[in-house]
């Protein structure tokens, strides 16, 4: 295990150890301690290693984040994770506005709650969120699945396009062509395996889904004249 | 004119200037679909432009340098902030931010080239980052745009420079619109959305929302690409001052600002026409602003819309650009609008000159398209070529007026040698009515 100390080094070396990890590195397990909510904590990271965050992250930490997986033992500022490509987050506490944003694939399991704008934009990430999601989560959200264990706030999947939205508790509102679909098998696989992979105790069953009525895909236009 | 039943005189029919023909058919054309009109390009409506300025020239006082001879540079550098690698240019025009999708991959690949050729740099658009432009782009500016279609961190690493759009000049506020007969397969690859459904981009970023959050931003931006390259921000003609100070505050190496002329993809023409400024009221009040932060030259300002010839370039770096991008133009001289087209501009019920439909895939000249045989008709490598020539011409022109001005190196214009022919135009350009020391709002004159 290697360790960082963010009581001793920037920002900028602590990020820059990490990203001179390479492919075939040996030094896969890291260790960030001290990060008193600093932003940008390992984001850019593009190896298969773990870093362990002991303590809270501000704003975008795990930003565009590629195969290396990424624990936070605290909670996590806006942003966190977004436009991640591979790998894996996870926060063990609660994850502020934004999480996930316009990310592109692996797996972002929030063990807390997540605030407004969880999985905006997403393009193929999958989201797990234990507890519940704020307003305008998933708002044009392209593909991927966000898992909510909890409740859902104002306006969920307005302006959908693809994405799966799984949905536990109680939705307060839906935004525009985000409708309630139909739950068939390969749904509830999808599910199950996102459920397990983030550990979270639920079952499949006790989910609704939602995604696009797909009424927006066409803006309707004549300028022949 | 008379009455044919007795012969007495009538009044000439008059043609009101508030109801003119193109309104009434703009009436005619909203009643029969009740749908507004999306085009591309900029605000055609005219606007005070820098055609309302006019250098002074030398005279006894100012020593002019020498014809077409003497030497006159064009070098500029951009992002010499906090970039380890600012862009270095040989001439201050750029090749502003216009998407694969919106443009072929051919026509992208002929910017890279043209640009390659004359020493400057081309910038990405919505979509994403193609082979063909970071291939033939020597330096390639990489957009960051609110709907992040195709942002990954290889392409932000491979990048020259990253340009925040916060918004552009034919639509501040306004997001944008790619319509399904544009998207091929590729187009929808890149974007991660199925092929053929319109796709939108969205009008504000995801995930920040005001200049504080921007400036953590871009220290994640610097993060990733370990502070190696400049960090544009592109805002629109809107509040030049503040969007200016907010976005030297926030940590931008270079300020974009872009007028209301300056061109788009596919918005509502309500929206090109009546939503922002002309680029002349804008780059005067963000000098301003650098000045004020004791920024200007420390923090670069490359301004967009409208500009068309050397003549435009001089007179934007005159009042305090350190350079220019242009778009439309760009366009133009590749061969978009081309009377050679003019017979099937008329078919799509329109005319050389005035075809910007380019949302609709069907662009005569095969630029604004994901049409397989149109496509073919353009030839990235003559396209390139007449980019260059065209841009070589416009440096060569702006030098002209340079040497005129006794002035050495593009960057030596200053206001003091411009003139205004408009009240108008001195009025936004902060630059003297033509035989007069006075402009209106001129500090200490009381008007």
């Amino acid at each position: 295990m290697q360790t960082l100390d963010m009581a001793d080094i920037a920002l900028r070396e602590m990020n820059a150890t990490l990203h001179a990890q390479a492919e075939t590195t040996n030094q896969t397990a890291w260790e960030i301690v001290n990060p008193k909510g600093a932003h940008a904590i390992a984001c850019g990271l593009d190896a298969p290693i773990e870093v362990t965050v002991k303590g809270s992250t501000g704003y975008y930490c795990a930003g565009m984040n590629k195969q290396a997986t990424i624990n936070i033992k605290g909670s996590a500022g806006p942003g966190v994770a977004e436009n991640m490509m591979s790998g894996t987050v996870v926060i063990d506490g609660d994850a502020s506005q934004y999480a996930g944003a316009t990310g592109h694939g692996g797996l972002l399991v929030i063990k807390g709650n997540a605030s407004s704008r969880c999985g905006i934009s997403m393009k193929g990430i999958d989201i797990v969120v234990h507890g519940n999601i704020g307003h305008m989560s998933a708002f044009m959200a392209q593909s991927g699945n966000l898992v909510v264990c909890g409740d859902a706030g104002d306006a969920l999947g307005d302006s959908l396009y693809e994405a799966r939205l799984f949905v536990r508790g109680s939705v307060k509102s839906l935004g525009a062509d985000c409708i309630e679909k139909e739950m068939r098998p390969e749904h509830l696989a999808i599910l199950a395996n996102l459920l397990e992979q983030a550990g979270a105790d639920a079952k499949p069953e006790e989910f609704k889904r939602y995604g696009s009525a797909r009424e927006l895909y066409t803006f309707k236009i004549d300028n022949a004249y | 004119m008379t009455d044919t039943s007795n012969g007495a005189p009538l009044t000439a029919p008059i043609q009101s200037a508030t109801f003119s023909n193109p309104i009434n058919a703009e009436i005619r054309r909203a009643a029969a679909t009740g749908i507004y009109d999306i085009r591309g390009g900029g605000a055609k409506r005219k606007v005070p432009h820098f055609d309302d300025l006019l250098f002074l020239g030398a005279s006894i006082s100012r020593y002019p340098l020498e014809g077409y001879r003497e030497k006159c540079e064009t070098s500029v550098s951009l992002g010499t902030r906090f970039a380890k690698n600012p862009i270095e240019l040989d001439i201050p025009i750029t090749i502003a931010g216009m998407s694969f999708g919106a443009l072929s991959g051919a026509a992208k690949e002929a910017l890279g080239r043209g640009a390659t050729l004359a020493g400057t740099s081309t910038t990405t658009g919505d979509g994403g980052m193609t082979s063909e432009e970071r291939g033939h782009s020597n330096k390639l500016v990489y957009q960051y745009l609110p709907s992040r279609y195709g942002m990954n961190p290889d392409d932000l690493r491979r990048a020259d420079a990253i340009e925040i759009v916060v918004g552009q000049g034919a639509k501040p506020g306004g997001g944008g619109m790619l319509l399904g007969q544009k998207i091929s397969d590729r187009v929808a690859e890149m974007r991660n959305l199925p092929k053929g459904i319109d796709q939108r981009s969205a009008c504000r970023h995801p995930d920040w929302t005001g200049p504080d959050d921007l400036e953590i931003k871009i220290l994640e931006l610097r993060e990733i690409t370990s502070w190696k390259v400049p960090i544009y921000i592109k805002v629109g003609g809107a509040r030049p001052y503040f969007d200016t100070t907010l976005a030297v505050k926030a940590g931008a190496d270079v300020v974009v600002l872009d007028g209301m002329q300056g061109g788009t993809a596919a918005t509502q023409d309500v929206f090109i026409e009546n939503v922002g400024q002309p680029i002349l009221a804008c780059i005067r009040e963000s000098v301003r602003a650098l000045q004020d932060l004791g920024m200007h030259r420390e923090v670069q300002l490359v301004v967009s819309g409208g500009i068309r010839t050397g003549a435009d370039v001089a007179k934007a770096m005159a009042m305090g650009a350190d350079a220019v991008a242009i778009g439309t133009a760009a366009l133009i001289a590749l061969g978009d609008n081309d009377p050679k087209w003019e017979a099937e501009y008329n078919v799509l019920g329109t005319t050389a000159g005035a075809y910007d439909d380019w949302h609709e895939g069907r662009d005569p000249a095969g630029i604004t398209t994901q049409d397989p045989e149109l496509m073919k008709r353009f030839d990235p490598i003559e396209g390139g070529r007449r980019l260059n020539n065209y841009l070589k011409v416009m440096t060569l022109e702006a030098q002209t007026i340079a040497r005129a001005c006794g002035k050495n190196h593009l960057h030596n214009l200053e206001p003091e040698d411009l003139c205004a022919l408009t009240m108008e135009a001195a009025a936004m350009a902060k630059i003297p009515l033509a035989g007069t020391d006075w402009y209106p709002g001129k500090p200490g004159t009381g008007y």
